[in-house]
């Protein structure tokens, strides 16, 4: 199974580095990945994105036009990119800062209330963990372990002190996607 | 070293470079190459290197002609309009056989265009972009693992040939991260360079490095010297990669990024059996002419996509040579061409309707 994702946001959602952290995860399993961010004009208001592919194969292209993943962290990127899930696809959206519900009935769908759950663990700024934690409970294509050992690598380590909080947050998130 | 690492395209040239023994770097900002750079400001100097950033990218050229001459290993990187301004210097450092090494991480133009993936600088890199007869080694790496392999093959074959070698990637392949390998020891020693300037207690008698000559007579013979180096470069240096080529109706031609979007394509082909094969060229000069010729025996038709509106596909028409149809797919100004969108022109040809 070949998971082509787009991770879409604004700046400080945190969506480059939970592709990346999925990417490194998957890396670490040796299966072929890549991660491309957004670097262009979009990035400068609205929306900054990164599509990741994550496959048992070579990776072909890493520009993906038609994902069979989207997470959206805000409304900008429902609006964008909710059109272009390939049908039988999964869309996971910030329920907390997304108020529409998205429109498509062909594709598989999950609310998660990223900055509510990060709340309530004590720290905004994990919502992406949450969401990248419901990504797995839906779609486990790597091991939690691996995505724990890939936050030791990518955290600088002046911020491993926050490696729990962003583990309990993976956690809650993983609870949430295995449930829906 | 057998730990992969996740690394940016840009930063994994860098440290391909120091790997391979570069200590010198000369460079000037511009997107979307600036992390290597970055990278080489941060890294060269705990190597006991040396990372200048110029004025200019005239002045970044010609500090590597200077270097280049000394006898260092030595590194420039750009993206297109700032390679376009760099390209007096590569003549002078082609014309007085310079070992030198460039990256082009070719952007969206003509002018200052954009800032998003092209390969529209092929021409620019392959046809001699500066003035005068001269000839680059040009390496087009698809995959950032082949990038970092191809940085330490540039500076060996640089040496070989006393040649300007040119990688050619895209702002795609600097900006994407995907696991790396650095697989050979590290170069801790650099084939001696009796011909640098490195003062005459180094070497017996004057070193000369220099690209007048004022006599025709003399620029006649240095020119035909250059040109018989050109062609055992052409001889001996051909790399490419050749997929499904056997038995195809279709052969594409494609390079860099766009490969591997062309390579998508065709395994959907593929999977619908329409027999599509590929032929990527890996060094875009020399073009793997016998390739396509080879190909042409056996093909019904070929098909170039690149990002430009058309350019390698010039030398796979000279290389097919009119025994076949050439057709030619490409977008431009930093739009990439969807595998989708491939996949439809591989059906019009085959089809008929191209």
């Amino acid at each position: 199974m070949t998971h082509e994702m787009i991770f879409a946001g604004f700046g400080g959602q945190g969506v480059m580095l939970m592709g990346q952290i999925l990417a490194y995860a998957g890396m670490l399993e040796d299966k072929h990945v890549s991660w491309l961010p957004s670097y262009g004009p979009e990035m400068r208001g609205g929306t900054a994105n990164c599509t990741v592919v994550v496959a048992e194969q070579h990776v072909g292209s890493p520009v993906v036009t038609r994902p069979n993943l989207v997470v959206a962290m805000n409304l900008p990127s429902l609006d964008k990119f909710e059109v272009s899930i390939k049908p039988g696809g999964l869309l996971i959206y910030n329920s907390s800062l997304i108020s529409r519900q998205p429109g498509r009935n062909d594709i598989e769908v999950l609310a998660v209330p990223a900055n509510e759950i990060a709340n309530e663990l004590g720290n905004d700024r994990v919502s992406n963990m949450v969401v990248l934690g419901a990504l797995l409970g839906k779609r486990p294509m790597v091991k939690m372990e691996s995505i724990h050992a890939a936050l030791r690598h990518i955290l600088p380590p002046h911020r491993h002190h926050l490696l729990s909080l962003n583990e309990r947050a993976l956690a809650s998130g993983q609870a949430l996607g295995n449930s829906n | 070293m057998g730990e992969k690492i996740l690394m940016k395209g840009n930063e994994a040239i860098g440290e391909a470079a120091i790997r391979a023994g570069c200590r010198h770097f000369f460079g000037y900002p511009i997107t979307p190459q600036n992390e290597l750079p970055e990278y080489m400001a941060r890294r060269l100097p705990e190597v006991g290197g040396v990372m200048v950033q110029a004025e200019s990218e005239i002045a970044a050229i010609n500090m590597v002609y200077g270097a280049a001459g000394a006898g260092a290993r030595v590194m420039t990187s750009s993206s297109s309009p700032g390679i376009s301004l760099k390209q007096e210097g590569l003549s002078y450092i082609a014309a007085a056989e310079l070992p030198c090494v460039i990256v082009n991480m070719v952007r969206g133009g003509p002018g200052l265009g954009g800032i998003q993936p092209a390969q529209s600088d092929y021409w620019q890199a392959t046809k001699g972009g500066g003035h005068g007869d001269y000839r680059m080694l040009v390496l087009a790496p698809a995959s950032l693992q082949e990038m970092v392999d191809l940085v330490r093959d540039a500076f060996a074959l640089a040496d070989k040939y006393r040649n300007p070698v040119m990688i050619l990637g895209d702002g795609m392949l600097g900006q994407m991260m995907e696991p790396v390998m650095f697989k050979d020891e590290e170069v801790r020693e650099l084939p001696a360079k009796e011909w640098a300037t490195t003062g005459t207690r180094n070497h017996p008698g004057r070193n000369v490095i220099n690209s007048l000559y004022l006599q025709p007579d003399r620029l006649e013979a240095h020119n035909e010297h250059l040109q018989r180096k050109y062609a055992q470069m052409a001889a001996n240096e051909v790399r490419y990669e050749s997929v499904n080529v056997e038995d195809a109706d279709l052969v594409v031609a494609a390079f860099g990024s766009t490969a591997r979007i062309v390579r998508s394509a065709m395994e959907a082909a593929r999977q619908e059996g329409l027999r599509v094969g590929l032929i990527r060229p890996i060094t875009l000069w020399p073009f793997p002419e016998e390739a396509f010729q080879q190909a042409a025996k056996t093909a019904k038709a070929f098909l170039s996509v690149e990002m430009s509106a058309g350019q390698m596909v010039e030398d796979v028409r000279l290389a097919v040579n009119g025994q076949k149809p050439v057709y030619f797919y490409g977008r431009t100004g930093g739009m990439i061409p969807t595998p989708e969108a491939v996949l439809e022109k591989f059906k019009k040809i085959l089809g008929g309707e191209a």
